[in-house]
């Protein structure tokens, strides 16, 4: 091999590290380019609906099965971290531990009976499960302050470094954000991540291979509740202020429109799907009116065209372009 | 090695499979046969849990498979192909047959998410022996492709290095030449003949009875649900029960 040659071999061989590194150093640099609040609050939001699509999309692209409810997992995450902090007095950090646990268990609780259904039903259970938290958010005021929102979240922070602008707050949620980022790409790489994805191709198939498809479905959705609860709590501490509706359905749908645009199964699209549909937004004030329906004929257009998904559809056309245009070259020589 | 034992199953009241007893021996291939309908996909489902026989019982080793999970099955040594191609087609050529051997990458997700170094090492043993498989069924070459885009003959193969590479005690094969054509088919029995010299248990489900009666040891007849010949290929040739099966009645012909 020529100097080149290896160059771009080590390249290709630590592609995922690199990348990896590239986007940290550029997160780490973005504040000194880039100092206006609320560019840096609409990307810190970016980071926080990344960390739900990663484990939403672990749930929907490797572990093959649907979810219209994680916006209760991330409500139940911001919810519990107020509750904790404000009405009990637990010191913040803690806090968003224990909610995590917490949450992890209910989805544990919640997912061994619901992960028996599949398809349609599934979808229809999570977002049953995602209205009667709604629900339960606007009734029981004494506890979530009712339809006008919880105030008075306590700033994160780390002994007298209070985490209260957009520049702070930028490097702690992007911090959490490349972890679970690592920690999902690690997974999707091991044998575990395999079975995963054996899971979602076909599901006979993956058990005569050793794989325990009920357990699987089951952690991953819990896994995939806790990083939802990780980021809620993340968000209640940012805003300050939560209320309903972020939780809703409509959240819940958001969401699994992020998996899609992002694409099935890939870790990457995860953060470009949160990236596009957080700020799609943005770039249009006339759509405000129009948001759902929007964002619902995103939905329906990606799936007809591109039922993996955006970013996979287009990834997976390009691989198999590329294996049939070397095939060719191959039988010509 | 699997020891069958007046094993049943009925749909509903309906028999698929009445009390059907054969032995499957350490090191030997013995064959499934039957004209359409006789039973072997439900037996071949037993075998591997997904479905649960209704009566009788399953020895594998010194396990009793009757109400074991697929997974677990698996697990405990059972490999298998599918009639109908399950690959799955998104994941590389080399991912799929890697596949194969998840219950030797480890099962702990913490573990996986955090990377540790013992997993590394693992995982690049893992990745060189799905290399080894591929290249003994003339797929290396293809080691990175979408498995969708693989030609048919190519993906049964395929199936077949992923369901050898983990070296399981037994081996289900349903309907491994299926489909392909005369060349494809012989280089296929090569293989089987090959996997039976290195000492593979082999359970074959075939229509193909050339290639049954070719490389078989034992050949097990299957009718409507019941057992009505065991023994070598010669011994069920002649046997007027299994020509009366393929060929039906001989007065009624007459």
């Amino acid at each position: 091999m020529t100097g080149k040659q290896k160059f771009f071999y080590f390249l290709y061989l630590h592609r995922t590290g690199l990348t990896v590194i590239g986007l940290s150093l550029a997160l780490v640099l973005f504040p000194l380019v880039e100092n206006n609040p609320y560019t840096l609050g609409l990307t810190n939001l970016i980071a926080i609906n990344a960390i739900v699509v990663l484990g939403l999309n672990l749930f929907i692209g490797y572990a093959g099965q649907i979810s219209l409810g994680h916006a209760a997992f991330f409500g139940l995450g911001a919810y519990g971290s107020a509750i904790a902090t404000v009405t009990l007095g637990v010191p913040p950090w803690p806090a968003m531990l224990l909610v995590a646990v917490l949450v992890a268990l209910v989805a544990l609780v919640v997912g061994i009976p619901a992960l028996r259904l599949s398809g349609h039903y599934l979808a229809m259970a999570t977002l049953g499960l995602n209205f009667v938290f709604h629900i339960i958010l606007l009734q029981w005021d004494a506890v979530t302050g009712g339809p006008s929102g919880f105030y008075g979240i306590p700033y994160l922070s780390i002994g007298s470094f209070v985490f209260d602008d957009e520049v702070r707050l930028h490097y702690l949620i992007w911090t959490v954000a490349m972890v679970c980022l690592l920690l999902c790409l690690n997974l999707v790489r091991s044998g575990v991540g395999r079975g995963m994805a054996a899971l979602a191709g076909d599901e006979t198939a993956a058990a005569a291979l050793g794989v325990d498809t009920r357990a699987t479905k089951v952690k991953v959705f819990v896994l995939s509740a806790l990083l939802a609860s990780l980021a809620g709590s993340l968000y209640a501490h940012t805003y300050a202020f939560i209320s309903p509706d972020s939780f809703d359905i409509f959240a819940a749908t958001d969401f699994a429109i992020m998996v899609v645009v992002g694409g099935m199964g890939s870790i990457w699209g995860s953060l470009f799907g949160a990236a596009v549909m957080t700020m799609l937004p943005e770039w249009m004030d006339l759509f405000d009116n129009y948001k759902d329906l929007v964002h619902g004929g995103i939905l329906v257009l990606v799936l007809m065209f591109l039922p993996q998904g955006l970013v996979t559809g287009l990834i997976d056309m390009i691989k198999v372009r590329l294996a049939l245009r070397r095939h060719k070259h191959a039988q010509a020589e | 090695m699997l020891k069958l034992n007046n094993v049943s199953k009925s749909f509903g009241g309906l028999p698929a499979l009445s009390e059907v007893s054969f032995e499957i021996r350490t090191g030997q291939l013995t064959a499934l046969i039957g004209p359409n309908g006789a039973g072997k996909s439900t037996l071949i489902n037993c075998i591997t849990g997904v479905l649960a026989p209704t009566s009788g019982s399953l020895r594998f080793r010194d396990l009793e498979l009757a109400g074991m999970p697929p997974h677990a099955i698996s697990r405990a040594g059972i490999g298998r192909t599918f009639q109908n191609l399950k690959i799955f087609p998104r994941l590389s050529v080399l991912d799929n047959v890697l596949a194969g051997l998840t219950c030797e990458a480890g099962h702990s997700m913490v573990m996986a998410m955090l990377r540790l170094p013992y997993l590394r090492h693992r995982e690049r043993r893992l990745k060189l022996r799905a290399l080894e498989a591929l290249d003994r069924f003339q797929l290396a070459e293809k080691a990175n492709w979408p498995a969708g885009v693989l030609a048919y003959g190519d993906k049964k193969r395929l199936e077949l290095a992923r369901a050898t590479v983990g070296n399981p005690h037994l081996l289900l094969l349903d309907e491994p030449v299926a489909g392909l054509n005369a060349q494809e088919t012989a280089a296929v029995g090569e293989q089987l003949r090959l996997l039976r010299g290195k000492g593979h248990t082999m359970l074959l489900v075939e229509h193909d009875m050339e290639l049954v009666m070719e490389i078989a040891d034992q050949v097990v007849v299957l009718d409507s649900g019941r057992c009505i010949a065991t023994g070598t290929p010669d011994q069920v040739r002649r046997n007027p029960l299994v020509l009366e099966a393929y060929l039906g009645r001989l007065e009624a012909t007459a």
